[in-house]
C-alpha cells in the first residue's frame, strides 16, 4: 500500500530542492494480476504549477491519479501532500439526488458555506442554477458545477482527470479558458491529464509523458501567455510530443 | 396490475409538466381517455346491483353491492367495524415493522459488508424459495395459533421484498459516486447518509411497496386461522352466520387497505424521490 503522509513545507522543500511543492511522489507502482500498469512513477507539482500528463491510451494516467487523490489502496510507493487536494474526475459524478448547491457544499462544514458554494458557482457562470437538479443540467455545466466543486475546497492542488475530454469542442476551448482564469486567480498547483496535446501545450507550465510504467519525459513549457497555435514555439513543441506519442505529427501541424 | 397503471399515469402527467402550453388539446383528450377507463368498472357495478336485485342471483350467494354498503354503514355505526379494523391494523402494523425493519437491517449488513454477504444472504436466499404462505402448519407448532402467528406471517411476507431490494439497491449504487464523495472528505458515516442512502431510495421503496403487498396477503391468510378479532375474522363468523354482505364488506375493506397503503406510499415516493422527475422532464 502507497504511505500517505500530510507534510509541511519545510520538510518538502529539503526533500525536493525544488522549492515549495504540493505533492512529491516516489516509487508509485501498481499492477493489476500479471499486468504492471506503474513501474516506479517518480512525480513532483510545486506550489501553483500547472503539470499536464500526456500519454496513450491505457497507459496508467487515471491509475496514477487515483494513486495521487487517495482512491488506491493497493498501489506501492510514497506519496506526500502538502495542502487540500480537489479532484475533477472525467465525468461530473453529481450527486443525482441533491440539488447543484448541495452538490457543490459536499461534506463542507461551517457558517459561510452557503455564501462559499454561491461563490463558486457564480466563478463558473452558474449562479442562477444553485436550485437546478444535476440531470436538469447540460454536459458542459455539470462539469462546471463539478469545477466549482473542487474550487468551492480552496485546493493548493487540483486533480483533474480528462475533466474536458466528453464535452464537444467548443464548449470545451471555454472550458479551457475557465480553468486559465480560475488558476490566475486562486493559484492552485493542477495536474491535468489529458489526451489533447493542444490542451497540454495552452494550459501546462510542464507536460510529462506517461509511457511504459514511468514518466518517460518532463518537458517545461517555457511559451508566453496568452498561448495560441500560431505563436512561436508552439507548433515545434506539438511536434515533438505528438512524435514522442507515436504520433506523426501532420507536415502544416 | 395496479402497478402498471401507476406507472402509466405517472408517466402521463410527467409529460403534461414538461409540455408547451398550446396543449390543450391532449389534456382534454387525456381527462376524456380518464373517464373512458371509469366508464367499465362503473357498468359492472350497475350490472351487479341489478342482477342482484331482480333477483337473477340470490342474495345468500351474492348481496347487491347497495347491501354491502348498508352493512358497512350498519357495522360502523355499531363500533363493530372499526374495533375490527383497528385489530387487522395493529397486527399489520407490528408484523411489517418487524419483517421490514429485520429486512433493512440484514439487507444492509450484506450489501454493505462483505463478511455480512457472505454469511447472510445465502440462507436468505435459499429461505426466498420457501412459499412463506405454505409455512403456516409449521409455524402454528411453533408459535400456536394466537397472535404471534399472524405477526410473523406478515412479518415474513414483508421480509423477503424489503430485504431483497435493499440488497440490490445498495449494490446497485454506483462506485464512482461513493468515490468522488470520499475525495470531498466524507467520512463512512456521511457516505452512508449522502450517497448510499439516497442512491438506493428508489430500490427501498420498491421494496417497501411489495412489502406491505405481501403482508396484507398474509394477514388475509393468517386472520383466517382462529382469529377471535380482524376482519379476517369477522368475515368467517359472517359466513358461519350466512352473513353474505359482511363477507363481501371484508374483501371490500382488505382491497381498500391495500389500495390505500399504496397510494400514501407512492406519495411518499413522490416527494422524496423528486430529483427523478428532473431526470423524465429531460
Ligand atoms: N480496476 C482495474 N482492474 C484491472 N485493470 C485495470 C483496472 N484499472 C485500470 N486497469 C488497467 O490499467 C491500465 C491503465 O488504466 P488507466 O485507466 O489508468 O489508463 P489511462 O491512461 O487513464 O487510459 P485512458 O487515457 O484511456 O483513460 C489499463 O490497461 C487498464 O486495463
Ligand atoms: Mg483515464
Amino acid at each position: 500500500m502507497a504511505t500517505r503522509t500530510e507534510s509541511d513545507v519545510t520538510d518538502l522543500d529539503a526533500a525536493t530542492g525544488r522549492g515549495a511543492a504540493v505533492v512529491v511522489a516516489t516509487g508509485l507502482r501498481r499492477t493489476f494480476g500479471a499486468a504492471t500498469v506503474l513501474n516506479g512513477v517518480d512525480l513532483v507539482v510545486g506550489r501553483g504549477e500547472v503539470v499536464a500528463l500526456l500519454g496513450s491510451s491505457g497507459s496508467g494516467k487515471s491509475t496514477l491519479l487515483r494513486i495521487l487523490a487517495g482512491l488506491d489502496a493497493e498501489a506501492d510507493g510514497e506519496v506526500t501532500t502538502n495542502g487540500r487536494v480537489a479532484v475533477v474526475f472525467q465525468e461530473h459524478r453529481l450527486m443525482p439526488w441533491k440539488r447543484v448547491a448541495d452538490n457543490v457544499a459536499l461534506g463542507l462544514r461551517g457558517a459561510d458555506v452557503p455564501e462559499r458554494t454561491a461563490a463558486a458557482l457564480a466563478e463558473v457562470g452558474l449562479a442562477e442554477r444553485t436550485r437546478a437538479w444535476p440531470a436538469e443540467l447540460s454536459g458542459g455545466q455539470s462539469q462546471r458545477v463539478a469545477v466549482a466543486r473542487a474550487l468551492v475546497r480552496q485546493p493548493d492542488l487540483l486533480l483533474l482527470d480528462e475533466p474536458f475530454g466528453a464535452l464537444d469542442a467548443l464548449t470545451r476551448l471555454k472550458m479551457q479558458a475557465l480553468l486559465q482564469r480560475l488558476r490566475l486567480e486562486h493559484g492552485f498547483a493542477a495536474l491535468l491529464v489529458t489526451h489533447d496535446v493542444d490542451e497540454a501545450l495552452l494550459l501546462a507550465d510542464r507536460i510529462l509523458i506517461l509511457d511504459n510504467g514511468v514518466i518517460a519525459q518532463d518537458v517545461p513549457v517555457t511559451l508566453a501567455h496568452p498561448r495560441a497555435h500560431d505563436r512561436p514555439g508552439f507548433s515545434e513543441l506539438r511536434r515533438h510530443l505528438l512524435a514522442r506519442l507515436g504520433v506523426p505529427a501532420d507536415p502544416d501541424g | 396490475m395496479s402497478v402498471t397503471q401507476a406507472t402509466a399515469a405517472g408517466t402521463v402527467s410527467g409529460l403534461r409538466g414538461a409540455a408547451v402550453p398550446d396543449s390543450a388539446r391532449p389534456r382534454r383528450r387525456t381527462a376524456a381517455r380518464r373517464w373512458r377507463r371509469a366508464l367499465s368498472p362503473l357498468l359492472i357495478v350497475l350490472v351487479w346491483e341489478a342482477v342482484t336485485r331482480t333477483g337473477l342471483v340470490p342474495d345468500s350467494k351474492l348481496p347487491a353491492p347497495s347491501a354491502v354498503l348498508g352493512a358497512g354503514w350498519r357495522l360502523a355505526l355499531d363500533g363493530t367495524l372499526g374495533g375490527h379494523l383497528l385489530d387487522s391494523l395493529t397486527r399489520a402494523a407490528i408484523g411489517l415493522a418487524v419483517g421490514g425493519g429485520l429486512g433493512l437491517v440484514l439487507g444492509a449488513a450484506a450489501g454493505l459488508i462483505r463478511l455480512g454477504d457472505d454469511l447472510i444472504d445465502p440462507p436468505v436466499q435459499m429461505a426466498r424459495m420457501l412459499p412463506h404462505l405454505g409455512l403456516v402448519p409449521l409455524l402454528i407448532i411453533w408459535v400456536g395459533i394466537g397472535e404471534p402467528l399472524k405477526i410473523s406471517l406478515v412479518a415474513l411476507g414483508a421480509f423477503f421484498p424489503v430485504y431483497l431490494n435493499a440488497y440490490a439497491g445498495i449494490r446497485g449504487i454506483d462506485e464512482r459516486l461513493v468515490e468522488a464523495a470520499r475525495t470531498c472528505g466524507l467520512s463512512a458515516l456521511a457516505r452512508l447518509r449522502h450517497v448510499v442512502l439516497p442512491g438506493a431510495l428508489p430500490s427501498l421503496f420498491l421494496g417497501l411497496r411489495l412489502a406491505f403487498a405481501a403482508g396484507w396477503l398474509s394477514l388475509v391468510v393468517g386472520e383466517q386461522v382462529n382469529a377471535q378479532s380482524g376482519i379476517g375474522f369477522m368475515m368467517m363468523e359472517a359466513r358461519e352466520f350466512s352473513q353474505t354482505d359482511v363477507v363481501v364488506l371484508g374483501l371490500l375493506v382488505y382491497a381498500l387497505l391495500g389500495l390505500l397503503s399504496d397510494f400514501v406510499l407512492r406519495i411518499a415516493e413522490r416527494r422524496a424521490l423528486a430529483w427523478r422527475r428532473g431526470l423524465r422532464a429531460t
